[in-house]
């Protein structure tokens, strides 16, 4: 590009999207309001696991305002266990049973928030009346909550047609871990505990289905991330034509990966509804209701060891664990296989050896919450090297040095397969550099001293640091339609949605860097599928990587297709001309420019003949897929200041250094962090759901489960390193869930350290953490 | 069986008379009666802050009041904190700052703290995250949001 | 999460307010700040037929010192926080009210309403107990003075009839050489205690402590009041070891519930701490 176009890509552009979210002109799901409108509310199960012996809606019925009531038995062949949506990875021996949720329980339910049924009436409030009205009648089994129990032979069954709880068993494996194991000189063995929370995003889940009879159209409005697999299923499941369904995802609050689960029942039920009624139908869920009927990511458990020459270099590990799945599985093995594949983390780890069995549990369903099973793996190899640390009486940073895969090494096959199907390889990577940034940012050399001199005055620091890797922007494809309008501005759609992460400007800065205009000039829409058909949806830290290159893509035809109409129209080379301010000039002779409207309006003209091989319009729809993941990784580094009687800690610093790859906006590549990072102290240290033995969530409230406050999360430090992904013309890999990732292991090897606790024998080898927890652990260590 | 009062309501500065049932939380009320769907709804039990609006100047939580209190009251939301085109200089630091992702939260956000900056105009970050911490905010790990605030202040001061 | 159908009253005068009361007795509530009674009907774990509407009652509304400190019972948090004679002379308020909730819920919550909300974890009715406030209750037909120590019987739970009203708290100022402090440890800011603690000392003129008050929050059914730890202190100076004696005098008497972020022996243990470091605070401020 010439030096007169402004490069927007690489800049801290503000976003476009800014100004209705800020004024409250943006639409949510919950602000639609449609003439004639109905309002839904679901009966759901109060009782983990039993038998459903009947769901009496008659007295709901009677009800004044409510105008329908439906359960399992009114849905006729509408009744179908929902879709698999990501199906098991092909690994050699892999067992998986399928059992996937209907939108009403029929004959037994398996969660607390299971729903029973389903009131349309004139209110939400009126509708919440009615579901008092309904009487339920279910003969308790035992709840099946903890994970070894609930393999024992005698166990209650979660699902009676299976002989277990096994939902699926997988090994994969790279080298010989018995022999890695016996030329070792140190063995440490231990267990781990690794719970994940809930994504809890600000706006809770929600559906508007309209179905327009004399149209033949459904349109539903849903808090989806993605909105072309709903649009799809929903087509089939309602035995409609694709072009027949129209699914849009507004603006939407927060997703954070429970918001692509497939199907939720109330995204069935409420479009029926309305196909039975002809009336425009509204559900939004409630805070209670988010914390059971959207899903979960929940809890591990690791039997870990790892085998280390005396130098400490890793010669193997092996890891057997058990992983909560939940009632029912229908999002697959993700999230194990991603604990499974990311505890190799930047590592050379020679002899792996992993094992995994998901287990079946009368609790809300487990699909990916930001780190989608990443957190549970990091956790495990950083706690291992940190042990490993102590025994071998190696400095923490320094063995995590000796084994960091060198920068010669990528690509870098670890020799497993990975979530997407595809093996296990690390794109690109230089590791040590972003390890050797995060020591300096972090001031561990000078710290052992800083923490002596703190001690002295009664205050107990302790440092951490952690690594990790983050396989993103996976398959299969996304796509991008790119056009320029006669008014001069352009206009992107994409299939993938939109909940924050600033689509509507990196994908502008894109297509405004290619057809040389602001990008304020560029309307992107992301998230309704009449606007662009194809597509998956944003999950996995891919938006930017699969869409960001489709639109890049699309953009780089559209500029083509600008020069040669432009040189058709000055009767010049394309070379001799440039694109910038919204118009195409001639290299070196001012005056003599064509404004892109006015190309946009030649490109499709009123009189004349387009030429055969030519497509009117300056627009181009073009799709990018790539072979693999791109993999992103970093380092985080925390000090904290822990209150050595409360137990209570407050962080001093906080440090990321991090590699995505070539950024596209680092302000807003900051704000993915930080939040990452916000919710991966959440994890770490406050946010808990606290089951009891019979599976009733006892702290269903914001009140109870607690959300970090701007009280609890730091001012956090953030440097780059840059190692493009080879993997795409861009060279970006995602950044989404990196924050969040290794804040876990950060915060046990700070606590440990501060408080000395490894000299005392006691080791934190699980998450979330609580001062109560910490209190727990040392009394009971004596 | 319901029961129904008539209020009078002044709402960012415009007086409205409504019919209400006594059990309309004011949240509802302002979204779905007076199609002000900017304040946002986020727990319905007082916690996240996203409902926030100025009841007589300060900021409440529009879910943890009935519309039929309002009688009488003067209410302001987040639609009426620009002066037309030009944003309130809070809403323009957000905008400068990164200081909203989804946006969600974003409305009580600057409920909450335009009043704060407005009784309080020299804060520090530690008094900005402390009037802050009644409003949740799950995308942005409030870090760029502190930042627009302090940046809002100081514009505002000069 | 909406609300079940309620009756709304709106009281305009004491009067009317404590005539309502007394029709519907026990199936209605006073609506005041409504900061906890709100949720817990959009919970529907409160379905009260009737909501007597006080918040127009500016006479219960309002702070008065004149050798005692007059609180209506309608008195906003946010005019607690604001009033300059609570901060000189009841400055253990002023420390306390950071730890309720957030400025949204101060500037509509009400003294009045918490204390007869009666939460167990919550701040101002330990504050009450240490300041040995006298809590004025008014009915249609007659009124009554009670100790705030007489006031709080169970969790939720209080001495107030079905047709009566808390309508003023009266505070009495601490005697000359007094010190106080509240302390407490929570999972985040505003959130309820895990355990807090309201320490009160007075110094003689000989340097030893002649009156001492120790209260609690979150850690027992009611608002605790320690009285053989706060008794242990009295007649010597408060020095590293009486502070110590009495804090596990204090840990002995607790038997705390726990919750679901504590147990009983961390909330025990916490209340301890900050026993010991409340009262070397407040005896350093007499």
């Amino acid at each position: 590009m010439s030096s007169r176009e402004t490069r927007n890509f690489g800049a801290p552009i503000r976003r476009n999207e800014d100004r209705k979210l800020l004024t409250g002109k943006a639409l949510f799901v919950d602000d639609l309001e449609i003439p004639g409108m109905l309002y839904a509310a679901l009966l759901r199960s109060s009782v983990a696991h039993g038998e459903l012996i009947s769901v009496d809606v008659s007295a709901a019925l009677a009800r004044e305002g409510v105008v329908a009531a439906y359960t399992a038995h009114d849905l006729g062949d509408f009744w179908q266990p929902g879709p698999l949506l990501v199906p098991p990875p092909p690994i050699e021996g892999v067992i998986f049973n399928l059992r996937t949720h209907a939108c009403l329980a029929k004959d037994k339910v398996r969660y607390v928030g299971e729903p029973l049924a389903i009131v349309i009436a004139e209110s939400r409030y009126i509708a919440e009346d009615a579901l008092a009205d309904i009487a339920v009648e279910i003969e308790q089994l035992p709840a099946v909550v903890d994970l070894e129990a609930a393999l024992k032979p005698g166990a209650a069954l979660v699902h009676d047609d299976l002989r277990s709880n096994v939902s699926a068993h997988v090994r994969q494996k790279n080298g010989d871990y018995a022999a890695a194991a016996a030329k070792a000189a140190h063995i440490i063995k231990r267990r781990f505990a690794y719970e994940h929370g809930i994504s809890s995003p600000m706006e809770t889940r929600g559906v508007v289905a309209q179905w327009d009879e004399r149209a033949g159209q459904l349109t539903v409005w849903d808090t989806t991330q993605a909105p072309v697999f709903l649009r799809n299923g929903l087509a089939a499941v309602f035995g409609l034509s694709e072009r027949q369904v129209r699914v849009v995802a507004p603006f939407v609050g927060g997703g954070f990966g429970p918001k692509i689960m497939m199907f939720y029942p109330e995204e069935l039920l409420v479009p029926w509804a309305s196909t039975r009624l002809n009336r425009p139908i509204k559900w939004i869920e409630d805070r209670l209701e988010h914390f059971v009927a959207t899903t979960h990511e929940r809890g591990q458990i690791h039997d870990a060891q790892i085998a280390l020459d005396a130098e400490g270099r890793i010669l193997g590990v092996k890891d057997v664990f058990l992983h909560d799945t939940g009632a029912y599985d229908p999002y697959g093995l993700t999230v194990p296989i991603n604990s499974q594949c990311t505890l190799l983390g930047p590592y050379v780890i020679p002899a792996y050896d992993s094992t995994f069995t998901a287990v079946f549990t009368t609790l809300p369903i487990v699909t990916p919450y930001r780190g989608a099973g990443r957190q549970h793996g990091v956790f495990v190899i950083e706690r291992l090297l940190d042990i490993a640390a102590h025994e071998l009486k190696i400095d923490p940073a320094e063995i995590r040095r000796r084994n960091l895969i060198p920068p010669d090494a990528f690509p870098y096959d670890n020799k497993i397969i990975y979530q997407d199907f595809a093996p296990l390889s690390y794109d690109s990577g230089n590791y040590e550099p972003i390890l050797n940034k995060a020591l300096d940012a972090i001031g561990y050399a000078g710290f052992k001293d800083e923490q002596k001199k703190a001690l002295s005055e009664g205050k107990h620091l302790g440092i951490a640091i952690a690594n990790y890797v983050e396989g993103t922007g996976i398959g299969p494809y996304e796509g991008a339609r790119v056009q320029v309008q006669a008014n001069g501005r352009v206009s992107v759609a994409t299939g993938i949605g939109t909940q924050g992460q600033g689509h509507f400007t990196v994908f502008a800065q894109i297509v405004a860097d290619q057809v040389g205009c602001l990008v304020t000039d560029v309307d992107v829409v992301t998230g309704d599928t009449d606007r662009f058909h194809w597509g998956a949806g944003t999950f996995a830290s891919r938006g930017a990587v699969v869409a960001g290159n489709a639109v890049n893509e699309a953009a780089l035809v559209v500029r083509q297709k600008i020069l040669k109409l432009a040189a058709d129209h000055f009767e010049c080379a394309e070379e001799d001309l440039e694109l910038g301010n919204g118009e195409v000039q001639i290299v070196g002779v001012p005056g003599r420019s064509v404004r892109l409207s006015e190309l946009a309006m030649k490109a499709n003209p009123m009189r004349g003949a387009v030429k055969p091989g030519t497509e009117p319009g300056l627009e181009s729809t073009q799709y990018f897929g790539p072979p693999g993941g791109a993999t992103a990784s970093g380092v985080h580094a925390m000090i904290i200041e822990v209150d050595p009687e409360l137990l209570t800690l407050e962080i001093k610093k906080y440090v990321v250094v991090h590699d995505c790859g070539t950024v596209i906006n680092p302000l807003i590549l900051a704000g993915q962090i930080h939040g990452g990072v916000a919710q991966g102290i959440g994890n770490a240290f406050y946010e808990k759901l606290l089951f009891d033995d019979a599976g009733q969530l006892l702290n269903a409230s914001l009140a109870d489960y607690l959300l970090p406050t701007s009280l609890d999360v730091p001012r956090m430090q953030l440097e780059h390193t840059v190692t493009p992904s080879p993997l795409n013309p861009l060279g970006i890999k995602g950044a989404g869930e990196a924050g969040a990732i290794p804040v876990g292991p950060l915060f046990a090897q700070a606590i440990e350290d501060a408080l000395g606790l490894k000299a005392k024998g006691i080791e934190l080898l699980e998450i979330p953490l609580s001062p109560g927890r910490l209190w727990q652990l040392i009394t009971q260590a004596g | 069986m319901t029961d129904s009062h008539t209020i009078a309501v002044t709402v960012n500065g415009v007086r409205t008379e409504k019919s209400v049932e006594p059990r309309l939380l004011l949240s509802d009320f302002i979204r779905h009666e007076l199609m002000l769907a900017g304040t946002h709804v986020g727990c319905e039990h007082g916690v996240c802050g996203a409902c926030t609006i100025l009841f007589d100047g300060f900021p409440t939580r529009s879910c943890l009041m009935f519309a039929v209190q309002a009688d009488g009251h003067e209410i302001a939301t987040v639609e009426g904190l620009s002066k037309g085109e030009t944003l309130h200089p809070l809403q323009q630091a957000m905008h400068d700052s990164h200081g909203l992702q989804c946006g969600y939260c974003t409305p009580g956000i600057l409920m909450t703290m335009s009043a704060f900056l407005d009784s309080n105009p020299s804060p520090d970050e530690h008094a900005v995250r402390e009037a802050l911490s009644g409003n949740l905010c799950r995308c942005t790990g409030y870090q760029h949001i502190v930042d627009a605030v302090l940046l809002a202040a100081e514009r505002m001061r000069t | 999460m909406k609300p079940a159908p309620f009756k709304y009253v709106i009281a305009r005068t004491l009067d009317e307010a404590l005539a309502a009361k007394a029709e519907y007795g026990d199936e209605a509530r006073f609506l005041a700040g409504g900061q906890s009674l709100v949720p817990t009907m959009n919970f529907r774990m409160a379905m009260p037929a009737v909501l007597i509407d006080i918040n127009p009652l500016t006479e219960l509304s309002g702070i008065k010192a004149n050798g005692v400190t007059r609180i209506g019972a309608m008195t906003r948090y946010r005019m607690l926080e604001a009033d300059a004679g609570i901060g000189e002379r009841l400055r253990i308020i002023h420390e306390a009210l950071p730890h309720i909730a957030h400025p949204q819920i101060r500037n509509r919550g009400t003294l009045g309403g918490n204390l007869s909300h009666a939460d167990p974890a919550s701040e101002m009715p330990a504050i009450m107990l240490a300041l040995n406030a006298t809590l004025y209750l008014r009915s249609a037909k007659a009124a009554r003075q009670i100790a705030a120590r007489d006031f709080f019987v169970g969790a939720l739970e209080t001495v107030i009839a079905p047709d009566e009203m808390l309508t003023e708290i009266v505070v009495p100022h601490l005697p000359a050489n007094s010190g106080a402090c509240f302390m407490e440890v929570a999972r985040r800011q505003g959130d309820f205690a895990i355990a807090g603690i309201a320490a009160i000392v007075t110094r003689g003129a000989d340097g030893t402590c002649t009156r001492a008050r120790l209260t609690y929050c979150g850690v027992a059914q009611t608002p605790f009041y320690a009285d053989d730890a706060a008794q242990s202190l009295i007649g010597g100076p408060v020095t590293p070891a009486a502070i110590k004696q009495a804090a596990a005098l204090a840990m002995e008497a607790l038997d705390p519930p726990g919750n679901s972020h504590a147990d009983p022996s961390y909330q025990r243990h916490v209340a301890g701490v900050l026993t010991r470091r409340a009262l070397a605070t407040a005896w350093a401020r007499t």
